[in-house]
């Protein structure tokens, strides 16, 4: 059977297909929030009310409110109904609405796992490429071996030695949070590297940079490792195909061969872990930004766990859920748009 | 126990040729030396575990504020009884990541072996049935896959209450759909095959063709996985304990060893180095025999 000529219309066909299987994701995800709050052993709404407790009129009315005198299916079609108006409650503690907190504290993670990931890719390529080329070289096997002690990395460990080697031996980064006290940057787009080069203190920018230098590193690791390696095999099997011979023959240069034909091909397969990685990335997050006392989206989840703040939890692991499932369908529907067998395939 | 654990896979290799599957298995397998290096390490590590009461040369648990962070004994300071050095409230730090040792591959293959048992089930039976049952087993299986690993153990864990035995559950749940996937993607390339169908056709059941027939024959990639998931465990465990949601203290989990250690890390290098170490050995050498297992058992693969 020949394959479908380019059109619009497969187009569409392709990206609705695609939308509509995350359908089934995110309603597992938000069952997985909804019940989260009735699995927690003890009665929901003093769950959701914290331990100070709540008195029985206001108790009533909750139970009311949200619905908990009524059939379970009822009670998720309300669930739902919130969640997809963008009420996802509010925290006990701070009494702001959940997701404010998510969208002011998300951008630092956001600032966090660009970083990491522009760390990664640009250490990354260039070994998995250099080392494939110069297979079995001492470059290839150092490139190897390092990028499976990066895999196997306990990363919370990591963190901790480089907050010994760099901070406490020689002084050279700061332990923890993201700028100086000294500075109060008016948040304009929530990146710190951005608002403070649009801020009249040009060493507060240097401050950031400081800042964020060790959880770049202990975040992009395994990423790092993980591209490294990919690369490097998805680079060997393409310089291993007919028409790098053909090239070869037809004496293109070296560096044309590499950078021109085989790259190309070989970046195929790196694209689709490069979308696979984000969300390694998030998870690696939450203990990045513990370790680093960094104010994003994870270390605050964990914040919740210890204060029991239940609304938090819910409302915050439904939205990173969501987020990476986003990511990871824009991941592949940029895959499908680049590689047309892809496309028509399924 | 180890040799019988490398040696068992050998046999259902498909591409093994009958003579001398396991000399075979051995010939690609050795060839690799860091599959080697990591096979040797484990069982370093694993003796250590179980004769950690025997070698530790303290009791992990007694404390002991006189020798409170003394330093490793080729430091100023330390002394040859506390080799590694001991921690805050003067605990051996040796001894405690010796026991450390039992947990975690304790923790490693608990783990592993719950997830394998029901993602091989819930594999073969999505495979075998097709249909609606399928699709419910597989879009669960993506949805666990869809949401960061530790954010689901988190959640997880949250909803049950920290401690080990909740972190075991969670990081066995969060590693399923890799079995899942890879039982029913082998039952569905081995039900085409004659054999299947011979068994079939002479009256096998469902569950006899399932267990007998089908599963036998694509136990090389599970083994493989298995190696490989082990180390992801360990690490989603230690992850857990790092963050106060896996076993408590005063258990000598590494993960959790370290997070008591972390507020010394400015005052006391050994107390955060050493277990961490252990933890980063360990995982390092199952990974090496996880790729060195793939290797071996699939040489079309290495190609």
């Amino acid at each position: 059977m020949a394959a479908p000529p380019f059109s619009v219309l497969a187009m569409l066909r392709f990206i609705l297909t695609r939308v509509s299987l995350i359908i089934p994701t995110f309603i597992g995800i938000t069952l997985l929030a909804f019940f989260l709050i009735r699995l927690v052993p003890g009665d929901p709404i003093e769950t959701l009310a914290g331990e100070r407790g709540i008195d029985p009129a206001r108790h009533e009315q909750l139970r009311k409110e949200y619905g908990f005198d009524k059939p379970v299916i009822v009670q998720y079609g309300i669930y739902l109904a919130r969640v997809l108006q963008g009420d996802l409650g509010k925290s006990m503690i701070t009494q702001e609405p959940v997701l404010n907190e998510f969208s002011s504290l998300f951008p630092a993670t956001i600032e966090l796992a660009t970083c990491a990931i522009l760390f990664a890719l640009l250490l990354g390529l260039p070994a998995g490429i250099i080392a494939a080329i110069r297979r079995n070289s001492i470059f290839d096997h150092g490139v190897m071996g390092i990028s499976l002690a990066g895999y196997s990395m306990p990363i919370f460990w990591w963190g901790l030695i480089l907050i010994l080697l760099f901070s406490v031996q020689f002084d050279l980064t700061p332990v923890s949070g993201r700028i100086d006290v000294l500075y109060y940057i008016e948040p304009i787009t929530g990146f710190l590297l951005i608002d403070t080069l649009l801020s009249d203190e040009p060493e507060a920018f240097w401050s950031a940079v400081r800042h964020l230098i060790l959880p770049t590193i202990v975040l992009g690791t395994v990423p790092l490792a993980v591209i490294a390696r990919m690369t490097r095999s998805a680079m060997l099997e393409v310089l291993g195909e007919d028409y790098i011979r053909t090239a070869k023959a037809k004496g293109l240069s070296r560096f044309r061969i590499v950078a021109l034909h085989a790259l190309r091909n070989a970046l195929i397969p790196v694209v689709t872990v490069i979308g696979l990685q984000i969300g390694v990335l998030f998870t690696g997050a939450i203990l990045t930004e513990t370790i680093f006392s960094w104010p994003g989206v994870g270390k605050w989840l964990i914040d919740a766990i210890f204060r029991r703040d239940y609304p938090v939890l819910q409302g915050g692991a439904l939205l990173l859920g969501v987020v990476v499932m986003s990511v990871n369908l824009l991941v592949d529907l940029a895959y499908g748009l680049i590689n047309p067998r892809i496309r028509h395939t399924r | 126990m180890t040799t019988e654990t490398m040696e068992a896979p050998a046999v259902p290799v498909p591409t093994a040729t009958p003579p001398h599957p396991l000399r075979e298995f051995w010939g690609y397998f050795s060839a690799n030396h860091g599959a080697v290096a990591g096979l040797v390490i484990i069982a370093v590590v694993l003796l250590v575990a179980l004769l950690a009461p025997v070698i530790a040369p303290h009791d992990p648990n007694i404390t002991d504020t006189a020798i409170a962070l003394k330093p490793p004994f080729w430091q100023e300071g330390g002394s040859i009884a506390y080799p590694l050095g001991t921690d805050p409230i003067g605990r051996d730090i040796l001894s405690r990541v010796m026991h450390g040792a039992r947990l975690s591959l304790l923790i490693g293959i608990a783990v592993v072996a719950l997830s394998i048992a029901i993602g091989t089930v819930l594999g073969l039976v999505a495979g075998f049935f097709r249909g609606l049952t399928e699709i419910f087993i597989m879009r669960l299986m993506d949805i666990i896959l869809t949401l960061p690993s530790l954010l689901l153990a988190i959640v997880i864990v949250a909803v049950l209450g920290p401690g080990l035995m909740n972190a075991m559950l969670a990081v066995a749940l969060v590693i399923l759909p890799h079995y899942v996937r890879l039982a029913r993607a082998a039952v569905i390339t081995e039900t085409s095959k004659d054999y299947v169908t011979a068994a079939r056709v002479s009256g096998a059941g469902t569950t006899r063709l399932m267990f007998k027939e089908v599963l036998p024959n694509c136990t090389a990639p599970l083994i493989v996985q298995a190696s490989l998931g082990i180390s992801t465990a360990i690490l989603d465990a230690a992850a857990l304990g790092f963050l106060g949601l896996g076993a408590q203290p005063p258990s000598p989990e590494w993960g959790t060893m370290l997070a008591d250690a972390r507020e010394f890390v400015l005052r006391a290098w050994w107390v955060v180095t050493f277990p961490g170490l252990a933890i980063l050995i360990t995982v390092l050498a199952f990974n090496l025999l996880g790729d060195g297992l793939r290797d071996a058992l699939d040489p079309k693969l290495k190609r």
